[in-house]
């Protein structure tokens, strides 16, 4: 049978809080390892578990990095979150990790000069949209979201850049190419606003 | 810029939501899953659940909390109580705790850390520690003491020295619990939390003595910590999850407004 989203399990990561967050969204999701369920799945959440080095050779060694590539490829709309969107890009800086290309850029390690500013970058700030996108028509300015990470993604071309936090500077929270779209918050952890956004995915075309 | 964080403790025994005072003489305050509910719906930031259970046979019972807890409430969700090893950790995860406590297991054993930052990832492991102020000596050069057991057994080790220790093993945010403050509502042991924070490159929060809004206000400016841990003030209805956060964001502290 098959499931209308699949969450991708790569790395026997703790997925269950996005399967969570589906459900109370009204959407059943499967979370699978089997690229083939990647492959007949209706849209696609491809969550961030580890660092970049282990996560893209766990995709590798279950065949997982074509079947989603396959997925982005066929249309169908997929969500990257966290890592996930990282590893989306061509490189990682973590591990100097090479990725899966799905989108030009780079996930680059916060380097700040204020002492006081912490790495990981972990708690609540605002997402501010740069311009429309489906998955963000519901954040209204000084909505937060949770985020946890070391490393943030940098896109090859403004046209990929939906949305930005700040922390010493600026930087990008959300990328989206066609039917793909990537978040660096964690929806799954970010109260009423999150589940909002993941709605918005799930009833998503794929087109922006 | 991120804003600071309000975190509510939730004491479980058995099931039940219990508060302690001094560790000592807990009562069952209610139903952990409601209160959360009610906490996660008026603007609360983070979670913490801790399992003050006697017996580890009644440890099953605190999975089926965090299970309930995390079908409900979308925000970080931290549990700590007794956790021993890896296993207990990757339980706890597997039941929807985003983050791990390990508390008085660590001070005995502090490869602990490093074991549960390899499985679970740094930023998921939180290195709860309980220290209580003594006089400056060889043994605790920075005036405090770090405790375990609830606060029943001195370790004779530096409180501020552990600290550090946490972070080099792997920590990836430390809860500072001072005993001499748990559940007097006097205020937060300020001394104890600036000194940590400003030695640390990994987020502090701040724990034990809150009893006014003004509490709070001084724990995450003068403390210098990156988030203020309720249990109390809340619990009985003192004060309102939202309201301490109104008051907070109208003393100039950034806090998350919109829920």
């Amino acid at each position: 049978m098959t499931a209308p989203i699949v969450i991708i399990d790569y790395d026997a990561g703790n997925l269950r809080s996005v399967q969570r967050a589906c459900a109370e969204v009204g959407a059943a999701a499967a979370v699978s390892s089997d690229p083939q369920r990647v492959r007949d799945a209706e849209r696609v959440i491809f969550p961030g578990v580890g660092a970049a080095g282990s996560a893209m050779r766990s995709l590798k060694r279950n065949g997982l990095d074509n079947a989603l590539r396959q997925a982005v490829e066929g249309g169908k709309p997929v969500l990257g979150i966290c890592l996930g969107l990282q590893i989306s890009l061509n490189h990682s800086e973590e591990q100097n990790t090479p990725t899966l290309g799905l989108m030009p850029g780079a996930a680059k390690r916060f380097r700040l000069d204020r002492p006081e500013l912490k790495v990981p970058h972990m708690g609540w700030s605002e997402v501010r949209p740069v311009k429309n996108h489906p998955l963000l028509q519901d954040i209204k300015p000084g909505d937060e979201f949770y985020f946890v990470h070391s490393y943030y993604p940098k896109p090859e071309r403004e046209a990929n850049l939906y949305a930005l936090a700040t922390y010493e500077g600026d930087f990008p929270a959300a990328l989206g190419q066609d039917n793909y779209f990537g978040v660096q918050f964690h929806p799954e952890k970010s109260g009423r606003f999150g589940l909002r956004l993941l709605r918005r995915f799930i009833d998503w075309n794929g087109q922006c | 810029m991120l804003s600071k964080r309000l975190i509510a403790c939730l004491d479980v025994r058995n099931g039940r939501l219990a508060k302690s005072v001094r560790f000592i003489n807990t009562q069952d305050i209610g139903d952990p899953v409601e209160k959360a509910r009610a906490y996660y719906e008026d603007g609360l930031d983070e979670l913490v659940f801790y399992d003050i259970t006697a017996s580890s046979d009644k440890r099953a019972i605190m999975l089926d909390v965090v299970e309930a807890v995390a079908k409900e409430v979308f925000i970080p969700l931290s549990v700590g109580g007794g956790v021993r090893s890896v296993a207990d950790a990757t339980d706890l995860r597997l039941a929807g705790a985003e983050k791990i406590n390990v508390n008085s297991a660590a001070v005995q054993r502090p490869a602990l850390i490093a074991e549960c930052a390899a499985a679970i990832g740094n930023q998921n492991v939180v290195l709860s520690m309980d220290i209580r102020r003594v006089a400056v000596g060889q043994a605790c050069p920075s005036g405090y003491e770090v405790v375990i057991n609830g606060g029943r057994t001195p370790m004779n080790v530096d409180g501020l020295a552990w600290a550090l220790e946490g972070e080099r093993l792997g920590a990836g945010e430390l809860v500072v619990n001072a005993i001499d403050a748990d559940g007097t509502r006097n205020g937060y042991e300020l001394k104890l939390t600036a000194m940590i924070a400003e030695a640390v490159r990994i987020p502090v929060i701040a724990s034990g003595g809150a009893g006014k809004p003004e509490h709070l206000k001084e724990a995450l400016t003068v403390g210098k910590a990156d988030a203020a841990l309720v249990a109390s003030m809340v619990h009985y209805g003192d004060y309102s999850v939202s309201e301490l956060k109104r008051y907070l964001h109208g003393e100039g502290v950034k806090m998350r407004m919109s829920w």
